[in-house]
C-alpha cells in the first residue's frame, strides 16, 4: 500500500446479491474498482474482479517439505553420524520410527508458515490500523471501492451515478 | 447465489435473521456485564483452579511420594487425566477441520466454541505429562535441544517423545486454526466498540479490512489447515495410543488400539462439547444458531463412535479368548472380574450401553437426556482410560507384585484442578469472544437459514422445470 493519502468513494449495498450485480455493471461500464469489502466470503465475487486463485497453498507445500525433510534428515544425522545407539536392537537407522514425528513436522512447518505467509502479505498484525471504510463493513454491509485521488468532477459524477442505478443504500467519500 | 438445500433439511438458522441481527445476537453477550450466574461459576472454577495450583506446589515440595503410586502401578490418575483430557480435546478440531472437509454446515455453529474446548483441553492434558515427571523444572529435557552432555539426543524412537511432539504440534495446529478464524469476527467486536476497547480488539483482530483478495486467501487457508488437522487429529490418539500398544504390557500390547482410542477420542470429545454447548446456548440465547438440529448431529455422532467403541471392547474380549493363550486371557479375565470389576462395569455401562438411547429421535432431540448422557459419556470415558491403565498394571508378571491402587487428596485435587482450569478458560471465553463463529454463520443464511428454505427449493423446482422443457 502507497504511503499517500487516497481519497476514497464507496458505496454500500445491503445484500451480496445485489453487490455481485453491482460488480457486474461496473465492468460492463469499464469503471475500475479498487477493492470490495464484505463481512464475510462472497462467492463467485473473484472472478468477477480478475482476482486470479490464491497460491498460498504453494506456499503450505514449500513449508511442508521443509518440514518433512528437517525432521527426517535431522534424526537420520542424529542416529547415523552424531550418536548412534542401538535400541531394542533395532538399526541405527530405522526409517519406521522416524514416521511419526516426520509426519508431525511436516504438518507444523506447513501451518506456521502458510499462517505467518497469509497475514504477512494481508498486511495483518498484532497492533495494525489498517484503514477501515465505514465500521458496518463488518456487520452487514457490502462495499465497492474507488480510488478517485485527483479525479475530474465529472469522473465522480459519474460514479455516484452508478452507485444510485446499482442500488446502493449510501454512498460517501473518505480519505484514507 | 444461494446453493439450493432440500426442504426435508432443518434449518441450521432459526428465527428469520438477518446479518445485522446475527451479529447482535452473538457480539452483544461480550458487551455487557456478566449476570449472576457467570460470576458464581466463575468463583467456583478459579477456587478450583487455585487448589490446583496448590497441589502442584505440594506434588513439588513433597515429592512424586505424595502420590499413591507404586513400584507396580506407576500411572495412575495422572496419565488416566491426560489421555481423558486429550480425548476431549479432539471434538473442536474434528467438527472444524472433517466437517468443513466434509461440507457438513451444523458446524458452523458449533466450531468455534467446539475449538475454544479443544484448546482448553489440551492446556490441561499436557499439565500431566509435566507433573508426573516429578521435577517439572526440568521437563525441557523432553526436546531435543543442543545440550552440554555430548549432546546427548532424545529416543527419537519412543512413542512417549511421538507423543510430545503430536501434542505440542496438536496445540499449536488448532491455536493457529482456531484464532485465525477468530480474527473477522474479533474485526466485527472492533467495528462495534469504543475507547479501550477498540484497541484491544483492534489489536487481536490484526487490522483485518475484510477485502476480497484478503477473504480469498482466508478461504485458501482455512481449507488446507483443515486438510492438514484431518491426519493430524487422528494421528495423535493415535500416538497416544501408542504408547501403550508398542509396550510389552498383555492388555496393552494390542493392534486395536489406535483406531479405538481415536473412535473413544471422537466419543469423550463430543460428549464435552454437548456438555458445554447445552449451557451456553441456553445461558447466551443461542438457541436460534445452536438448534436442537445440531445437538442431534452430535448426538448422532455419539452413538455411532459409541458403539465402535463398544465394538472396540468386545472384540478385545473375544481375540484374547480366541489367542488360546492364557496370560493373554487372564488380562482380560482380570480387567472384567478383577480388583477393579466396578470400573470395568461402570465404563460398560457408560460408554456402550447408554449411549443406546439415541436411537430413539425423541432421546437425541431432548436437552435433558443430551445433558445427561454427555455427563455420562465424560464419565465412562474416564473410567476406559483408568481401566486400561490401573487394572493391568495391578496385575502384572510376578504374583508377588500384584499390588492394588487409590489415590491420595493430591491426585484428586489435580484432577479437580484441572477442571477448574479449564472452565476458567472457557468462562473467559465466553465473554470475550464471539462463540459462535460469525462470519461463517452469515455465509450459510442464505442456503439455511429457515425463511430461505421455501423459497430456495421453489426456485430450484422453477430451474429443473425449465431445464427439462428446454431439453424436451
Amino acid at each position: 500500500m502507497s504511503k499517500e493519502n487516497k481519497d476514497v468513494l464507496y458505496g454500500l449495498y445491503d445484500d451480496e446479491e445485489v453487490l455481485l450485480k453491482a460488480v457486474d455493471q461496473a465492468n460492463a461500464g469499464h469503471l475500475e474498482i479498487m477493492d470490495v469489502f464484505s463481512p464475510f466470503p462472497v462467492h463467485g465475487l473473484d472472478p468477477k474482479l480478475g482476482l486470479s486463485e490464491s497460491r498460498l497453498h504453494i506456499a503450505g507445500f514449500v513449508f511442508g517439505a521443509i518440514g518433512t525433510l528437517t525432521a527426517f534428515l535431522f534424526m537420520t544425522w542424529v542416529f547415523t553420524r552424531d550418536w548412534p545407539i542401538i535400541f531394542g536392537g533395532k538399526p541405527y537407522w530405522s526409517v519406521p520410527a522416524f514416521i511419526p514425528i516426520t509426519f508431525e513436522l511436516t504438518v507444523l512447518f506447513a501451518s506456521i508458515g502458510m499462517v505467518v505467509t497469509f497475514y504477512t502479505i494481508c498486511g495483518m498484525a498484532p497492533g495494525i490500523w489498517n484503514p477501515i471504510l465505514d465500521d458496518r463493513i463488518t456487520d452487514d454491509k457490502f462495499c465497492i471501492a474507488f480510488d478517485v485521488t485527483g479525479s475530474e468532477e465529472a469522473e465522480k459524477e459519474k460514479l455516484k451515478s452508478f452507485f444510485t442505478a446499482s442500488g446502493a443504500s449510501e454512498v460517501n467519500t473518505k480519505t484514507i | 447465489m444461494s446453493a439450493v438445500v432440500s426442504p426435508i433439511r432443518e434449518p441450521l438458522i432459526e428465527g428469520g435473521k438477518s446479518y445485522r441481527q446475527i451479529t447482535e445476537d452473538i457480539c452483544s453477550p461480550t458487551e455487557s456485564a456478566p449476570n449472576v450466574a457467570w460470576i458464581v461459576a466463575f468463583i467456583i472454577s478459579v477456587a478450583a483452579l487455585a487448589f490446583y495450583v496448590f497441589c502442584v506446589v505440594w506434588t513439588v515440595w513433597v515429592g512424586i511420594g505424595s502420590w499413591n503410586l507404586n513400584r507396580t502401578i506407576g500411572w495412575g490418575w495422572d496419565i488416566t487425566n491426560f489421555v481423558w483430557w486429550i480425548g476431549i480435546g479432539h471434538a473442536g478440531t474434528l467438527i472444524s477441520a472433517i466437517l468443513l472437509l466434509f461440507r457438513q454446515k451444523w458446524r458452523t455453529g458449533v466450531n468455534r466454541a467446539a475449538e475454544a474446548m479443544t484448546i482448553f483441553a489440551v492446556m490441561c492434558a499436557g499439565q500431566f505429562p509435566l507433573i508426573h515427571m516429578g521435577r517439572l523444572w526440568l521437563g525441557f529435557f523432553i526436546f531435543p535441544y543442543p545440550n552440554t552432555r555430548g549432546p546427548l539426543w532424545v529416543n527419537f524412537n519412543s512413542p512417549l517423545l511421538w507423543d510430545v511432539f503430536a501434542i505440542s504440534t496438536y496445540f499449536t495446529v488448532s491455536l493457529l486454526f482456531w484464532y485465525t478464524g477468530l480474527v473477522p469476527d474479533f474485526a466485527t467486536l472492533r467495528d462495534r466498540a469504543k475507547g479501550i476497547r477498540k484497541n484491544i480488539y483492534n489489536f487481536l483482530s490484526f487490522g483485518w479490512t475484510g477485502a476480497a483478495k484478503h477473504w480469498q486467501r482466508f478461504e485458501s487457508l482455512s481449507l488446507v489447515l483443515a486438510g492438514l488437522a484431518t491426519p493430524l487429529v487422528l494421528s495423535v490418539h493415535t500416538i497416544v495410543s501408542f504408547d501403550f500398544a508398542t509396550s510389552v504390557i498383555p492388555g496393552w500390547h494390542t493392534t486395536i488400539f489406535p483406531p479405538y482410542f481415536v473412535a473413544g477420542a471422537i466419543f469423550s470429545g463430543f460428549a464435552m462439547v454437548q456438555t458445554l454447548m447445552v449451557i451456553t446456548r441456553k445461558v447466551l440465547k443461542l438457541e436460534q444458531y445452536i438448534t436442537l438440529g445440531h445437538i442431534e448431529s452430535m448426538n448422532k455422532v455419539i452413538l455411532v463412535t459409541g458403539t465402535i467403541v463398544g465394538v472396540a471392547y468386545l472384540t478385545e474380549l473375544f481375540i484374547a479368548w480366541y489367542s488360546g493363550y492364557i496370560y493373554e486371557q487372564y488380562a482380560f479375565y482380570n480387567r472384567v472380574m478383577g480388583p477393579y470389576y466396578w470400573s470395568y462395569i461402570g465404563m460398560m455401562s457408560c460408554n456402550v450401553l447408554s449411549p443406546q438411547i439415541f436411537w430413539w429421535k425423541k432421546m437425541r432431540r431432548s436437552i435433558f437426556v443430551t445433558f445427561v448422557m454427555s455427563i455420562f459419556v465424560n464419565i465412562g470415558m474416564w473410567f476406559e482410560r483408568f481401566v486400561i491403565i490401573a487394572t493391568t498394571l495391578a496385575r502384572d508378571y510376578l504374583p508377588s507384585s500384584w499390588s492394588y491402587y487409590t489415590p491420595t487428596w493430591v491426585e484428586i485435587g489435580l484432577f479437580v484442578g484441572t477442571l477448574g482450569l479449564f472452565f476458567t478458560l472457557y468462562l473467559i471465553f465466553t465473554r470475550t469472544a464471539p462463540v459462535v463463529a460469525v462470519a461463517e454463520v452469515k455465509a450459510i443464511l442464505k442456503s439455511a437459514g429457515d425463511q430461505y428454505l421455501e423459497p430456495n427449493a421453489r426456485h430450484a423446482a422453477k430451474v429443473v422445470k425449465e431445464e427439462v422443457e428446454t431439453q424436451a
